[in-house]
């Protein structure tokens, strides 16, 4: 299985570079398209439930403002190649200092290496891991009624983890969680923002008292997170709440990145994306409602919320979603999940989050 | 009883005609002889253009040798020998011994001189500092004698005073020679004799000059063209640009009966028409006689000459030097990038038409940190100083040049590596003084100037930007160029093609390169037969004291590092 899979994915690298290396034998000038990774480029249908590329493409080829990149993916895609077939894995990392052997073409900052490599991700229409590259952060962390079914490194056996079982920790999400199995018996997942919630919620044992499962995403939950819980929820059909902060960070990066993905990886959405999600709060109304301390919104908080309004499918599409962004826009103000400790530490164990899963009119979509 | 008399008559006693002689004697700085430097040059400078003038009128191809020969530290023998038509013997004296005697002050025609003042202003110079008289020797043709003068000016009369005349054996057909010993100085570099011989060559490619200098060898500007000039044609002068002296003066002198025929006989563009409609604004008859007309009326005159409607003067009396021999003479002089030149067709100041030509030498072995240089023609000959307060000074520096790609402050030359030729070509060259060394400030001339300069301002300008699209192009290519074995590595890593299929892989992209990037036209590449180099280094030899103080100061430092090794040593 894993290894048909590399062999197509093999098969592709092998068929670009034969394209680039007939055109350039037929003296014409090679190219290598790509879809444009951006919101530009993606539309919403609620019926499929995550960002779709709507077909724009990119081109590289030799021009001042493009051969750089354009020969920097040539030279991606071989070390691609070389790590696929040496079964080998690079982190984002390690492939930004292999460049530094390319005298003129390497990359100067990681970010853009990290940009090449998504291109060519998104040409290859791929996941990053199957062209053997995986990322440096965590994956994110869980807690609850969860076993994890992985298997052992060495013997290839299942190993069973027990997510009850980590006492005042965690269970990490691994880069990657395809082959993964589960067995719960929760009746939801709550995906939460910030560490310290979580924390709060796994001292407090909130998890036994609702029979749920906990999940830290740790900001914009990664694509590993986003695919745990994908795979998660549909295999055991559990409904996911989402909990972030009252800001438009949490709205529109958090949030809407884990229901329906990005702008940016639109090539792979259709797996790392949980469209059942819905968001619980903090909502703009919960900042009235619960007399939430406040802090004022800066200048590109005011600019986020304009963008999102104007600018995102997601968004665009939900008017109660408009309707709460215009609502924090003129109050001028946002809220963190831990404000709620304002009316005691306990506050949001004891009324809030059993307040807010009873009532689903108080939810944004 | 003699105490008693006015003032007046004691003073009179004191007051006498000052002759133009003795005018000059304390003034010769206004002709160009203020140091000995400039007096040698000007000297020459007289001398040279008399005897091109006096070759084109008879329509000769000129050849003239100029020899300066060092008598002692300050005084200098000049001896400058032309083919021309000669002089007849009755007028040699009063051409060179008479101040403000000629034949080109009376008419309006295209000539170098103007005045009739230059060469008899050289004799009194020569003859004030060396006290020595000037010798002349002319041959009108073949069958005639040559004649020889030894002259003086008697200052106090302006007229000739001959010390010695016989005739000669001159083995040429024709001819003048002058030969004048004055005090000078004869220095290299700018403003020298050799430069304003060289620019002289440039501007007039039909003349032929061969200079013997004090030092060195013998150079010879040999003439490049068999083509005299178009030959310039003599013009009445036009009604506008006439004052009520020389009114008056052409009144007295005229053969004209009535003042409607003086009208139409003396001034060019007046028809019977027109002279009657002057004579109607003037509120005179045109059968008043002209001998009887007085100064109030000829002030009338000059009210209704402003009030007719006069068409403007003639203007095919002019011989501009044409935009191609002035760019060929660049092309000579320096080793530029970039040519352009531009003949502007004529206009008029004060009833005079002139033509203004500029030239512009872009670019290659140019210097681009200074100011650009300026080369300044009138009526074909070089003007060496006072460029400050010349009309094209002023007009360079009015021009807006940072459109054009060069810097330039408010109200300074531009800045670049460029050289500029402006000439002016007219009957009568408006010169700030007698020296003839910068053009006066008419407002007509200076907007005629700034147009020629801003046409040839403009393709420059479109040259500057190509060559720096070029450059840019250039710098892209290369720079995609830099990748392209970066493609032939990856793609042996990809696809496992041979070394020699890499190379290949190298060789197709580059061509391909080019060809979808269109060919790059190649600028800033200086691509000039017409350079000679010889030519070009005449005139621009450092001075000498330059070069001395530079030893002196390296001796010095060797001293100095002796003196601690010694110390050193110690």
């Amino acid at each position: 299985m894993v290894k048909k899979k590399n062999s197509l994915v093999l098969g592709k690298i092998n068929e670009l570079g034969n394209m680039v290396y007939k055109s350039i034998k037929k003296k014409k000038l090679p190219e290598l398209k790509m879809p444009l990774r951006a919101l530009s480029n993606v539309k919403y249908d609620p019926k499929n439930g995550f960002f779709e590329l709507i077909g724009k493409m990119k081109e590289r080829t030799l021009t001042a403002s493009t051969i750089k990149t354009f020969a920097q993916t040539l030279r991606m895609m071989a070390l691609s190649k070389e790590l696929i077939e040496q079964d080998d894995i690079a982190t984002k990392r390690e492939a930004y200092y292999v460049s530094k052997n390319w005298a003129e073409a390497r990359f100067n900052e990681q970010p853009e290496s990290d940009t090449v490599m998504d291109d060519f991700e998104a040409m290859m229409m791929v996941n990053r891991e199957q062209i053997g590259f995986i990322p440096e952060e965590k994956g994110g962390e869980i807690a609850g009624r969860l076993i994890v079914i992985d298997k052992d490194r060495d013997t290839g056996k299942p190993i069973k983890i027990d997510c009850t079982k980590f006492g005042s920790g965690a269970y990490s999400i691994p880069i990657s969680v395809e082959e993964l199995k589960f067995e719960t018996q929760a009746k939801f997942i709550l995906a939460i923002e910030t560490a310290g919630m979580f924390q709060r919620l796994v001292k407090h044992n909130y998890w036994k008292k609702t029979n749920c499962i906990l999940v830290s995403m740790g900001g914009v939950p990664t694509r590993a997170c986003r695919r745990f819980i994908r795979r998660l929820s549909d295999d055991k059909k559990l409904p996911v709440y989402v909990f972030t902060d009252g800001d438009p960070y949490g709205y529109g990066s958090i949030y809407r990145t884990l229901k329906v993905g990005s702008g940016n990886a639109a090539h792979i959405n259709k797996y790392f994306c949980v469209p059942q999600a819905k968001f619980i709060g903090v909502t703009p109304q919960d900042i009235v409602d619960y007399k939430l301390p406040s802090h004022p919104l800066k200048d590109v908080d005011l600019k986020k919320i304009k963008d999102l309004i104007k600018n995102d499918p997601f968004i665009q599409h939900h008017k109660e979603w408009q309707k709460a962004l215009k609502h924090m826009y003129q109050s001028k103000v946002r809220a963190e999940q831990q404000a709620l400790a304002k009316h005691g530490l306990n506050f949001v164990i004891s009324d809030y989050l059993p307040k807010k899963l009873k009532n689903p009119t108080s939810w944004l979509p | 009883m003699a105490n008693n008399d006015p003032v007046a008559i004691e003073l009179a006693k004191m007051q006498r005609d000052i002759s133009i002689a003795s005018f000059f004697e304390k003034n010769r700085h206004l002709l160009g002889f203020d140091n000995p430097r400039k007096a040698l040059l000007t000297t020459i400078k007289e001398a040279v253009d008399n005897s091109l003038d006096a070759c084109e009128e008879a329509d000769m191809l000129p050849e003239i040798s100029v020899e300066v020969i060092e008598m002692s530290e300050n005084k200098f023998k000049v001896i400058v020998e032309d083919n021309g038509p000669g002089i007849i013997k009755k007028q040699i004296p009063h051409i060179f011994a008479r101040l403000l005697y000629g034949s080109k002050f009376f008419k309006l025609s295209q000539s170098r001189g103007q005045q009739g003042i230059g060469i008899s202003a050289s004799v009194m110079y020569s003859q004030l500092t060396t006290g020595k008289s000037a010798k002349i020797t002319s041959k009108i043709g073949p069958k005639y004698p040559a004649h020889f003068y030894k002259l003086r000016i008697d200052t106090q009369k302006n007229k000739p005073e001959i010390i010695k005349e016989e005739v000669v054996e001159w083995e040429k057909d024709h001819g003048t020679k002058v030969e004048l010993d004055l005090e000078g100085s004869y220095q290299k570099g700018d403003q020298s004799i050799d430069q304003y011989l060289k620019q002289t060559a440039i501007i007039n490619p039909h003349v032929t000059l061969i200079y013997q200098p004090p030092k060195g060898e013998q150079l010879m500007f040999a003439r490049a063209t068999e083509i005299m000039p178009k030959k310039p044609r003599e013009i009445k002068p036009h009604p506008y640009g006439v004052e009520i002296g020389k009114l008056i003066g052409m009144l007295k002198l005229t053969d004209s009966k009535t003042l409607q025929s003086f009208l139409m006989k003396e001034f060019s563009r007046v028809g019977p028409g027109t002279a009657k409609q002057v004579c109607e604004n003037s509120f005179l008859l045109p059968n008043t006689k002209p001998r009887s007309i007085n100064r109030e009326m000829a002030e009338k005159l000059i009210e209704g000459i402003k009030k007719t409607k006069i068409i403007s003067p003639p203007t095919d009396c002019i011989s501009p030097i044409g935009e191609d021999l002035l760019e060929k003479g660049l092309r000579k002089e320096i080793n530029a990038e970039f040519y352009c030149s531009v003949t502007r067709p004529p206009g008029v100041y004060r009833g005079n038409p002139f033509v203004i030509e500029a030239g512009i030498a872009y670019g290659g072995d140019q210097g681009s940190d200074n100011p650009i240089k300026i080369m300044r023609y009138a009526n074909r000959v070089p003007l060496l100083y006072q460029q400050g307060s010349c009309a094209i000074n002023k007009s360079v520096v009015n021009t807006i040049w940072r459109n054009y790609g060069l810097s330039q402050s408010r109200g300074a030359l531009p800045v670049g590596p460029m050289t500029l030729v402006v000439h002016i070509a007219s009957v009568w060259v408006p010169f700030t003084s007698e020296s003839k060394e910068a053009i006066a400030h008419y407002p007509e001339i200076i907007q005629e100037i700034k147009r020629a300069l801003q046409e040839c301002g403009r393709k420059l300008g479109l040259y500057v930007n190509k060559k720096r699209r070029i450059k840019f192009e250039s710098k892209k290519r290369d720079y995609i160029r830099t990748f392209i074995p970066h493609i032939g590595a990856a793609l042996k890593d990809l696809i496992h093609i041979s070394d020699s299929e890499e190379k290949e892989v190298e060789n197709l992209l580059a061509v391909a390169l080019e060809r979808s990037r269109g060919n790059l036209e190649e600028v800033g590449v200086i691509d000039n037969p017409d350079y000679d180099e010889e030519l070009a280094a005449i005139g621009k030899e450092k001075k000498q004291d330059d070069d001395f103080e530079g030893e002196d100061q390296e001796n010095n430092s060797d001293k100095e590092d002796k003196q601690t090794t010694l110390e050193g040593v110690k």
